[in-house]
């Protein structure tokens, strides 16, 4: 402690942390006092030497005087200083600095999508005593133009294969069903996620259907309801599918269907922000973290790291402020990878637990809605099909939306959210007309783009603590189907963190350290 | 981005019917211009003081806990007398009415009593429920979902009966021949289209739905979707001006008229 006191960049002092925020060569133009200070009148050796570069014009003019020099510099300095403090000068101690993060918060979010909004509920619905933890969100991105969340197709199914997942789903699913009662605020109106009950309509070929009938079987053992069908069942049906390659088609009943994703995620936010937790437009940009060393049982030596402090920068401005936090989550979804870089996951020999770094990667996926006159009607469901192509029904109007994966060769460069046109013409439009003969006619109103989180690893989500950054809990990674897993996964977010185990949905299958191990959790319904 | 978005402000009057009708069963709909004002001084104080928003939070968590309280199954009826007695048991207890096959309507009288002749019958099974305003919800439809040979079931006015509701009436899909959802404020063409599983139908009211967004079109929907079906959006059975208030016990009677076993005329919309 007394050490970090004394080194000069951390310039901390026995009061508490330092005096203004820190900045960088910022040309802000007004004269910022001491931001956030806790009363001290130490005088602000680096804000006065900001003061000093702020003002370039000043140092003309000391040059520009003949004969006076530097002396004269000085006083007029002084004495606009002075002028100042006195009433109607521009020098404000108390500082509005409402728009700045707090300086301590127990537990930072990184990331406000859905994942991170979730783990921050349940953290304040399930901390005892209530009002105990202080919880930060910071999302860089208000207007969540590139987030996954807004830009999803908003499905949701229990049609996986891994137990885990549907147990995730089905939980997901009870908790939009009763949405009003668990994100209920008083005085505001209550939430209509427009969920469409539909079902989802998987279809396999001949290679699939021994998988889908083991799936069918688990997704029963956990207590979705799921049919099998036999084409001749599928075409009495649906007599708009065409069923000629497709061997099995399983079938959901209940707690499948498609929803308003933007809904729940302002729901979150609402209530969320009425629990108390607060939220900051800003950028994680630096994790000050110490590390020490033991011993494994083994001999072997360990290095752990721990996060003391987070440092978020403004948005569209040099400023940040170091926020001290206990715990760092790390829910910023397909740019989780950056952010586990920086807290210094992965950063060793190859092979090695230092060395494993966070799989996820940002993947860029199309969806495109069009419409067809002569589709499929009112009772069409999520249709996934056996090639991966996908499709479900948009409103009344005969709009559809659908898209499909690419293969690994044909992954589309991530940096922008540019629509690739001839990706529909070329990859998803002959399958699903093969698939609905009425979509050979149909016309293509508009298409966006959107992220996944991709786990490259396995597909499947990363959820709780890494084992070396002790203090950093992942909750990332689910590519595609982050969504539909997000109340569920949020809660086993929160129980990891307050009773350090899971205690209602064992996601331990899911942990970071598979990545080291080699445990891959094959997913097969993988959109 | 995903789907149109409806905003959530229009979900407001829907809901503020829906529930004012349940609470304001006892007492005339209160002027405006008070009831406003008491709810401008409880959110400034509920937004000052935590004290009153703790209050407020658990009066509204008292609210939904009561839903479910009526909604509470059966289980000791459902062991001894079989799932049609609980079944019956649960809708009169809500304030509705029960046909056995073979007898006549029973219904529970203005204080909510009723007689328990019926848990004598053995094994008659449940031929028509009437659960019309009554506050049945997805929890309590657990025991409407075991009356494996039910015809008719009237949902008439249910503030509680939403999309999610609608989409668990597949068991029934063997027997349903009549099913009425005139009036329920939480009912959209969302939920309506989980109705194809039920291809015994033959009668659908879905009309008064204030959340669907276009009757005209939904219905032609959803006659397309089930073709032996007929959808209408004008029933006889629903008074005009029943948006707010319910009286489910008097003026809804079982009228024999719209009993599934007579030819009834309904008058269709005309294509707009």
């Amino acid at each position: 402690m007394l050490r970090r006191a004394l080194q000069p960049g951390l310039s901390r002092g026995v009061l508490g942390r330092g005096l203004g925020t820190h900045r960088g060569r910022s040309t802000l133009g007004k004269v910022e006092g001491s931001g956030g200070y806790r009363g001290s009148w130490v005088a602000p050796v680096s804000s006065y030497v900001t003061f000093r570069t702020r003002d370039p014009t000043h140092d003309g003019k000391t040059v520009g005087r003949l004969g006076e020099g530097d002396q004269n510099g000085k006083v007029s300095e002084i004495k606009k200083k002075i002028q100042s403090v006195l009433p109607r000068g521009a020098w404000n101690p108390l500082r509005d600095t409402s728009y700045l993060p707090p300086e301590h918060s127990d537990v930072v979010i990184v990331g406000g999508g859905v994942i991170g909004l979730s783990v921050a509920y349940w953290l304040k619905r399930l901390e005892k005593p209530q009002g105990a933890i202080r919880v930060l969100v910071v999302e860089r991105d208000h207007t969540y133009s590139q987030a996954s969340t807004a830009l999803s197709v908003g499905g949701i199914r229990q049609q996986f294969s891994v137990p885990e997942n549907i147990q995730l789903s089905l939980f997901s699913v009870e908790f939009l069903r009763n949405i009003n009662e668990y994100l209920a605020v008083v005085d505001d109106p209550p939430l209509d996620i427009q969920f469409n009950p539909s079902g989802y309509l998987l279809l396999a070929s001949e290679k699939g259907a021994a998988v889908m009938e083991s799936s069918v079987k688990v997704q029963r053992q956990e207590g979705a309801k799921v049919c099998l069908m036999s084409p001749e069942q599928l075409r009495n049906k649906f007599p708009w599918i065409n069923t000629e390659g497709v061997a099995l088609a399983s079938y959901g009943m209940e707690h499948e269907g498609w929803f308003d994703p933007w809904c729940l995620l302002q729901g979150l936010r609402r209530k969320v922000q009425s629990m108390g937790v607060l939220f900051c437009h800003g950028e994680v940009t630096r994790f000050v973290s110490s590390s020490s060393h033991t011993e494994t049982t083994s001999g072997e030596e360990v290095t752990l790291r721990r996060i003391h402090e987070v440092h978020v920068k403004m948005d569209r401005s040099l400023e940040y402020q170091p926020v001290e936090c206990a715990l760092v989550i790390n829910a910023a979804g397909a740019w989780s990878g950056q952010i586990a870089e920086l807290a210094g996951v992965g950063k060793g020999p190859p092979g090695t637990l230092q060395g494993t770094q966070l799989p996820v990667e940002l993947r860029k996926r199309y969806v495109y809605l069009w419409h067809c006159p002569q589709g499929p009607g009112l009772e069409t469901p999520f249709v996934i099909d056996a090639s991966g192509a996908y499709f479900r029904r948009e409103g009344l109007g005969n709009n559809y939306l659908g898209g499909c994966s690419p293969t690994e060769e044909e992954e589309p460069d991530p940096g922008n959210l540019e629509v690739d046109h001839d990706f529909f013409q070329d990859k998803v439009w002959p399958p699903l007309a093969q698939r609905v003969p009425a979509f050979e006619t149909l016309k293509v109103r508009s298409a966006w783009a959107g992220y996944y989180d991709y786990n490259t690893f396995d597909q499947n989500g990363v959820v709780g603590p890494h084992p070396l950054v002790v203090n950093m809990y992942f909750a990332t990674g689910f590519s595609g189907h982050g969504l539909q897993q997000a109340p569920a996964v949020g809660r086993a977010v929160a129980e990891m963190v307050l009773d350090g185990h899971f205690r209602t949905i064992n996601l331990s299958p899911f942990l970071f350290n598979r990545f080291y191990l080699g445990e891959k959790v094959q997913e097969h319904n993988i959109i | 981005m995903a789907a149109p978005r409806a905003p959530l402000h229009l979900v407001t009057p829907v809901w503020n019917r829906g529930t004012r009708g349940t609470r304001g069963l006892s007492r005339a709909v209160a002027p405006e211009g008070s009831q406003k004002k008491g709810r401008s001084l409880l959110r400034f104080l509920a937004d000052r003081f935590y004290d009153v928003q703790a209050l407020r939070e658990y009066l509204l968590r008292k609210q939904v806990l009561k839903v479910h309280q009526k909604n509470r199954p059966f289980t000791y009826i459902k062991e001894r007398f079989g799932p049609h007695a609980a079944g019956a048991y649960f809708i009169l207890k809500q304030g509705g009415a029960v046909k056995f096959q073979g007898k006549e309507w029973i219904r529970s009288d203005a204080r909510g009593h009723f007689s328990l002749d019926f848990l004598k019958f053995q094994a008659v099974p449940v031929e028509a429920v009437d659960a019309s305003g009554c506050a049945i919800n997805y929890q309590g439809l657990d025991s409407v979902l075991a009356l494996k040979e039910l015809q008719s079931l009237w949902l008439q006015r249910c503030p509680h009966v939403d999309d999610w509701c609608l989409g668990r009436l597949h068991p029934l899909a063997n027997s349903l021949q009549e099913l009425s959802l005139a009036g329920c404020p939480r009912i959209s063409e969302r939920g309506l289209a989980s109705l194809h599983h039920l291809q015994n139908l033959r009668r659908l009211d879905i009309s008064d739905l204030p959340a669907v967004s276009n009757p005209g079109l939904t219905r032609i929907l959803v006659e397309e979707m089930l073709p032996s079906c007929q959808a209408s959006l004008l029933s006889s059975n629903s008074l005009p001006g029943l948006g707010e208030v319910s009286h489910p016990r008097k003026l809804h009677s079982p009228n024999p008229l719209t009993s599934p076993y007579l030819a009834t005329t309904t008058s269709r919309n005309p294509c707009s």
